[in-house]
């Protein structure tokens, strides 16, 4: 059975907020009956001050999705709608002291239900950017869905590619094959579209530079730019518990950074340096690393 | 309270009587049977005894019909692949949608590395199309593999039946058997069933040793290649205390079995009825007729089994489900999805699954535990009103990418 968090128990066995809100002004429905996740999310908004009054839930789904969106009504009652865009999938685990990696997709469920919820009250149609497939990586809970995604986007052919931009398979390896049939099916499928030259997929003795060749080239500048750019904007949620973060260099692909106040020495300073990694891969479209300004001295 | 445990597809505690067989050959019976001097003998001689019990439940011919292996998983590979590999000219194996992984997957594989799988397909009630089966026999088909009793439902396919069929044909016929054995009576030199597998802990005998029977004269190339054990169709040092328990445990099921098929059906059909009458939109799945005499798997609408499970958890009971959930998969069970089961269903389908040593007292404890529990998780579902199902629920609630 699932190593569930005391927290999580108590929410499971213990729902707050369950039932239908007959006031509500505010509903979403999201989740996929197929996967057996589903929720209804019913917020009862004051329309002066757009405060969130009130919250009720109703959910078809394991444990896990219960606890989370009994947890996701309590976060959210008091806030305001701004407040509660705010609030990501991680925060909702956070709030359960953590979920099993398996399990983290009822947390991403909590938060795309308040996103419905908050567009119907505003009139607005909402986008569902979902996506999901069969979990790969248990180490670092990457699924096939975002795999393929990206190796598509960047025309990936190795499983070390794989890694380097995804992280999946970075840590036991037991996951290698299950990569490899990803690549294999994409691969083959773009092989036969005349888009790539056929050549082994998985075991190319020399893997093909990290680099996704079909984006255009930003100058040294404009990337240093980018790069300050994309931690600028993840600082307000490291100030948001008393951290904060700097670039001190950039040498190839390596980005040297330093953690402030209350990021320094924290338990979950890997994860947060891998997360921000995360976005950097994203959102620079190259593999980087995101290293403590410490190793600059010893790389020196 | 002590805890209910009604979940013996799962896996069964081992008989105590086994536990006491099997002890003395970890410390001073612990010599290795191929030896020559007499720590090795005596244990030759258990083994002997050990295979004897084994053939007597299985109404082998032989007794070196009998090979010990690791498992379930590991006597459906070997067969598999021994089919194939001895039978180079045929490339196709016949097997069911609702197999267990041991040889779903192993089937995939070999799928992707050009041999042809057909599965065969089963109606609502989890029954194969013997039509179906029959026009699939042809000389390409090197083996069909059809369980005995489906695990999640307890239904019985007609492996007898179909092993003629396959026998005609020239084609091996393997059946995965580890539900049904111990279970149900089965004389093996009566039909034409060419190989079978069962695992030592569905009946009360240790994790770790199975048995793969291989009718005398079947072609047959081993998986493993080694010592002159098992006369080199599974060589490595055999296990022992393994062999010696899955022994007892074979003799316990011979004396046993008529209690399966009366008081263990018995306290079934009582717990199946008594949930029924007391939830509603609730339904039985599997082949109601046919099906292995310990086995009740229920389907509660519009909640998910994983709640379910973990609320009756609490109260010490335990069975498990068949929903996305509990296995950490995307979808449900592939049997339910194979019957055709409305996914609002087959998320809540819950396996009770009973043994010898289940009582009424426990039985009447759980039809009354269940019924609040559904209660409790239908209150919170978004297809649930105040009184009961919403009107129309499938379209009181769609939630986005369903």
């Amino acid at each position: 059975m699932w190593d569930y968090t005391e927290k999580v128990k108590e929410h499971f066995f213990n729902p707050r907020n369950a039932g239908s809100l007959e006031s509500a002004n505010a509903v979403g429905d999201v989740g996929s009956i197929q996967c057996g996740d589903a929720l209804r999310l019913m917020l009862d908004v004051d329309p002066a001050t757009e405060i969130i009054r009130d919250a009720r839930f109703q959910t078809f789904g394991c444990g896990s999705a219960i606890a989370s969106s009994s947890a996701l009504t309590e976060i959210v009652k008091g806030k305001t709608l701004d407040e509660a865009l705010k609030i990501s999938n991680q925060d909702i685990a956070a709030f359960l002291d953590g979920l099993p990696p398996e399990k983290m997709h009822c947390s991403v469920m909590g938060r795309e239900a308040l996103q419905a919820a908050i567009a119907n009250y505003r009139g607005e149609a909402w986008q569902d950017d979902h996506e999901e497939g069969e979990l790969i990586c248990k180490c670092y809970a990457i699924d096939s869905a975002l795999i393929e995604r990206v190796v598509r986007e960047n025309g990936l052919t190795t499983l070390e590619q794989v890694t380097n931009f995804t992280k999946a398979g970075g840590a036991c390896a037991s996951c290698h094959e299950k990569i490899e049939d990803v690549l294999i099916g994409i691969v083959a499928a773009r092989c036969e579209a005349g888009a790539i030259e056929a050549a082994p997929a998985v075991a190319a003795p020399e893997p093909v530079a990290a680099a996704p060749a079909e984006k255009p080239r930003m100058t040294n500048l404009q990337r240093m730019r980018k790069i300050e750019e994309i931690i600028e904007s993840v600082r307000p949620m490291l100030q948001k518990d008393n951290g904060d973060i700097e670039v001190v260099d950039i040498v190839g692909k390596n980005i040297y950074v330093n953690l402030k106040g209350a990021c320094m020495g924290c338990a979950l300073e890997a994860a947060t340096l891998g997360a921000i990694q995360q976005k950097l891969f994203e959102d620079l479209g190259e593999y980087v690393r995101l290293l403590p300004a410490s190793q600059l001295e010893m790389a020196r | 309270m002590k805890p209910i445990y009604l979940d013996n597809n799962a896996t069964t505690p081992c008989d105590p009587a086994v536990v006491e067989a099997m002890l003395p050959f970890f410390t001073e019976q612990f010599g290795n049977a191929s030896s020559i001097h007499s720590f090795g003998n005596q244990v030759g001689i258990a083994l002997k005894k050990a295979r004897a019990q084994i053939q007597a439940l299985l109404g082998a011919e032989h007794d070196s019909e009998i090979i010990f292996t690791s498992g379930g998983t590991e006597s459906d590979n070997t067969a598999i692949l021994s089919a194939l590999k001895a039978q180079p000219d045929r490339n196709q194996i016949i097997t069911t949608v609702v197999e267990h992984p041991a040889v779903l997957a192993f089937c995939d594989r070999l799928e992707k590395e050009g041999y042809v799988v057909h599965k065969l397909r089963v109606d609502g009630r989890g029954r194969l199309d013997m039509d179906e089966y029959r026009a699939l026999l042809t000389d390409r088909v090197a083996i069909v593999s059809v369980m005995w009793a489906n695990n999640e439902t307890g239904t019985i396919f007609p492996v007898e039946e179909m092993a003629e069929y396959a026998h005609a044909r020239g084609i091996q016929f393997h059946t995965d058997a580890v539900q049904a054995v111990g279970k149900l009576p089965i004389d093996l030199k009566r039909t034409k069933i060419d190989m079978l597998s069962l695992s030592g802990h569905k009946l009360h005998a240790p994790k770790g040793i199975g048995v793969l029977y291989l009718r005398r004269g079947t072609r047959f190339r081993a998986l493993l290649h080694g010592g002159q054990q098992e006369r080199s169709r599974r060589p490595g040092t055999e296990n022992a205390p393994g062999i010696i328990a899955l022994g007892k445990a074979a003799e316990l099921a011979m004396q046993h079995m008529d209690t399966e098929n009366t008081d263990v059906r018995y306290l079934r059909d009582k717990l199946e009825k008594g949930i029924l009458a007391r939830v509603p939109r609730a339904f039985p799945n599997g082949d109601l007729h046919c099906r292995l005499p310990n086995t009740s798997n229920i389907a509660f609408e519009f909640v998910e089994g994983e709640g379910i499970l973990l609320l009756l958890n609490k109260l010490g009971i335990a069975a498990s489900s068949g929903s996305a959930c509990t296995s950490g998969s995307l979808e449900p069970s592939h049997v339910m999805r194979a019957m055709g089961i409305p996914y609002t269903a087959a998320h809540g389908s819950i396996r009770f699954s009973l043994s010898r040593y289940n009582t009424l007292e426990e039985i009447e404890r759980v039809i009354e535990a269940v019924p609040p529990i559904i209660e409790q998780l239908r209150k919170i579902s978004p297809y649930w009103g105040e009184a009961g199902p919403a009107a129309d629920p499938a379209s009181r609630f769609q939630p986005a990418y369903a």
